[in-house]
């Protein structure tokens, strides 16, 4: 699904640049669900953005679902993130002057799904995350498990081949992250490609895999006994 | 269609309206802009109709044409003579000039721009007299206040009837008194009143103390012969005056024996230049008004272009949010365009209302006053559809601005902004 080689990456700061990624080498299978780790500034966001179109990188191949990624025009890039990637952020994200239902119908619109189509479909991956009876709320009167339950919903929404987590439990409490890792378990089981970044290793031991930056590189990459989420809700 | 996306038109309600204050004021600018340029237009083209109201009844497409003398000596006669038409002279030039529309003859008691007493019942007044062919009336409207016109069959049977002016009025009878059908008498001929007019407001040139008799009657009542003094006359209106002028000239200097170089022989005036350099007047006042109001439209506009730039560094999270899920550059941008042009032609049609509003009120004070050149201050359709055209245009172009602003930040930046 995912397969990339000699990825490097640096950020020019003035008159220094700083390698973030020094030649990451990386294959991720349809069905996975990877957890990358690693020290605070090692570059699993960058990676992460790399692999989600935000950003580019300076050298090395990128292939998704057997399709080169490379000098897309930002209009291919937003096609391409829409097909492709479902995006779940660490801060939500959601669209605040937006319903959730609004907020999860968003990118079918940019799809160019009809309207009540999509309203319909938007409603289908609340309930899937169990907010229906929150469909028409303001993303301001939801805790930050809804919230971010909404965002799982919207990623989900475009029926993308690879959904994109950057510490998507970082702003939650374990109890509410336990919810949260619940149901990308569930996802991942109906056979959807994920990638998770966190720094909680029992987040990360709830994924089938672990990566582990430092420096630029990977240094660890193991596949391990998922331990389920469920039991802890 | 975009146009028809629902969606599309949610958000753009649902930003504006977000902060209704700071929509109202970016709009202002807008207003005022729209409020000055149908001002402007409208009063040029009251002054236009104002203009017209002066000129109504008065064939703008016409000359006048009269004798004068001579100033150089030509074939044997010495310069000074004086020059006086024949009646023929009229059937002459309208069969040689097809151009000529209508030709009034005229003749004038005494010498040229002098009076004539005027007796009745012990009371006199110096006016000038007139002997006049109906058709002049289709030159030079007289506004009637009592009675008609001139007509044929006065023409036909020479009948001793005339048509005076209010101010001759005054002068032979009392306050209030009836003269239709009332004798006045001129050299000791009897002359029935059958009209009186006014001055309407319009450009005068017979005044308003003078006697209208037919012309024929005036043959046989003065002994004036052939003899025939002026001629009014209308051109078709796709002629250019001058060179049915010029032609007429050339005939009478021919006829006349006058010098053909001689310019000072053959007296004329030409109507259609006042109304031209009126039209060139008018013309040059609302090219003005759209050349200020433009400007001003320019600055009110660049304002909402402003405020746009500011909602969209506002927005940038949320921009970079769309992108993230799809939202290619021309959708962001299109959003943010639409914006600029909602908010331009709402403050557009805002300025409209307020400015009609003036306009009319502008009317109801001095549209019907007399003594200036001022009625229904309006404008008109074309003028408000190119005002309204070059408004959205405007925005278009000055939306464009903030747009590309929007999508000039990458998504991963937008993202990071907080
Ligand atoms: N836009 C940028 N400009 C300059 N330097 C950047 C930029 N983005 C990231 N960096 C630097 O690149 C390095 C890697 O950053 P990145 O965000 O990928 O780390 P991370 O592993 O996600 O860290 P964290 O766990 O704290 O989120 C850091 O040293 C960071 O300061
Ligand atoms: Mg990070």
């Amino acid at each position: 699904m995912i397969e990339i080689k000699d990825l490097h990456k640096s950020y020019k700061m003035g008159s220094n640049s700083l390698h973030v990624l020094k030649g990451i080498n990386f294959k991720v299978e349809d069905g996975e669900l990877v957890a990358i780790m690693g020290s605070s500034g090692s570059g699993k966001s960058t990676l992460l953005n790399i692999l989600g179109m935000l950003d580019g990188a300076d050298s090395g191949e990128y292939t998704l679902d057997g399709v080169p990624i490379k000098n897309l025009s930002e209009t291919k890039a937003a096609q391409y993130r829409n097909k492709f990637l479902g995006f779940i952020f660490q801060s939500f994200n959601l669209i605040n002057y937006k319903s959730a239902l609004e907020n999860v119908a968003l990118p079918l619109y940019y799809q160019k799904v009809p309207r009540k189509e999509r309203q319909e479909k938007a409603m289908q991956y609340l309930e899937k995350v169990g907010l229906k009876p929150w469909a028409h709320h303001l993303p301001s009167e939801l805790s930050g498990g809804q919230k971010q339950r909404v965002a799982i919903a919207r990623a989900m929404a475009a029926e993308p081949k690879v959904l994109l987590a950057d510490e998507p439990t970082g702003a939650l409490d374990s109890k509410t992250s336990y919810e949260v890792m619940d149901l990308i378990q569930q996802i991942n089981d109906e056979g959807n490609t994920i990638l998770v970044v966190t720094h909680e290793e029992d987040i990360a031991h709830m994924c089938k895999r672990i990566v582990h930056l430092k420096d630029g590189v990977i240094v660890e990459d193991k596949k391990i006994e998922q331990v389920r989420a469920g039991q802890y809700v | 269609m975009w146009l028809f996306d629902r969606d599309l038109w949610i958000e753009i309600f649902h930003t504006l309206g977000k902060n209704m204050f700071r929509t109202f004021l970016t709009m202002l600018g807008v207003i005022f802009a729209m409020v000055i340029l149908v001002l402007l237009l409208g009063s040029a083209n009251g002054m236009s109709n104002g203009f017209n109201k002066i000129f109504a009844g008065t064939a703008s497409n016409s000359l006048f044409v009269w004798g004068q003398s001579t100033s150089e000596p030509y074939k044997g006669f010495e310069r000074g003579r004086r020059i006086r038409y024949k009646i023929e002279d009229a059937e002459i030039l309208k069969k040689q000039i097809p151009e000529i529309e209508v030709l009034a003859p005229r003749i004038e008691l005494g010498s040229h721009r002098s009076v004539v007493s005027v007796y009745r019942n012990g009371q006199t007044s110096g006016s000038a007299v007139y002997g006049d062919y109906p058709e002049i009336d289709e030159i030079t409207k007289k506004k009637l206040v009592e009675g008609r016109f001139l007509n044929q069959t006065d023409i036909e049977h020479s009948k001793k009837v005339c048509v005076i002016g209010e101010e001759t009025y005054k002068l032979l009878f009392d306050k209030g008194e009836n003269a239709i059908g009332q004798d006045i008498r001129i050299n000791g001929v009897y002359f029935a009143v059958v009209g009186i007019y006014k001055p309407n407001n319009n450009i005068n040139i017979d005044g308003e103390n003078a006697v209208f008799i037919p012309f024929t009657t005036f043959q046989k009542a003065f002994n004036s012969g052939d003899r025939m003094g002026w001629m009014a006359i209308a051109v078709e209106s796709k002629t250019p005056v001058p060179f049915v002028e010029k032609q007429i000239k050339d005939i009478l200097k021919h006829k006349y024996d006058i010098h053909p170089d001689d310019d000072r022989a053959i007296g004329s005036f030409d109507m259609s230049e006042i109304f031209n350099n009126i039209t060139s007047f008018t013309m040059v006042l609302q090219g003005f008004s759209f050349f200020v109001g433009i400007f001003t439209l320019l600055a009110g506009v660049i304002a909402i272009s402003n405020i746009l730039l500011i909602t969209v560094k506002e927005r940038t999270k949320e921009i970079g949010v769309r992108r993230a899920l799809g939202a290619t550059p021309k959708i962001v941008k299109r959003q943010i365009v639409v914006e600029a042009i909602v908010l331009t032609a709402f403050a557009g049609l805002v300025g409209f209302a307020i400015s009609v509003g003036i306009l009319a009120i502008m009317n109801s004070m001095w549209g019907s006053g007399d003594d200036f050149p001022f009625a229904n201050p309006m404008i008109s359709i074309p003028q408000f559809v190119i005002s309204f055209v070059l408004m959205v245009g405007l925005s278009v172009l000055i939306g464009l601005l903030p747009a590309n602003r929007a999508v000039k930040v990458r998504p991963i930046e937008a993202l990071r902004e907080e």
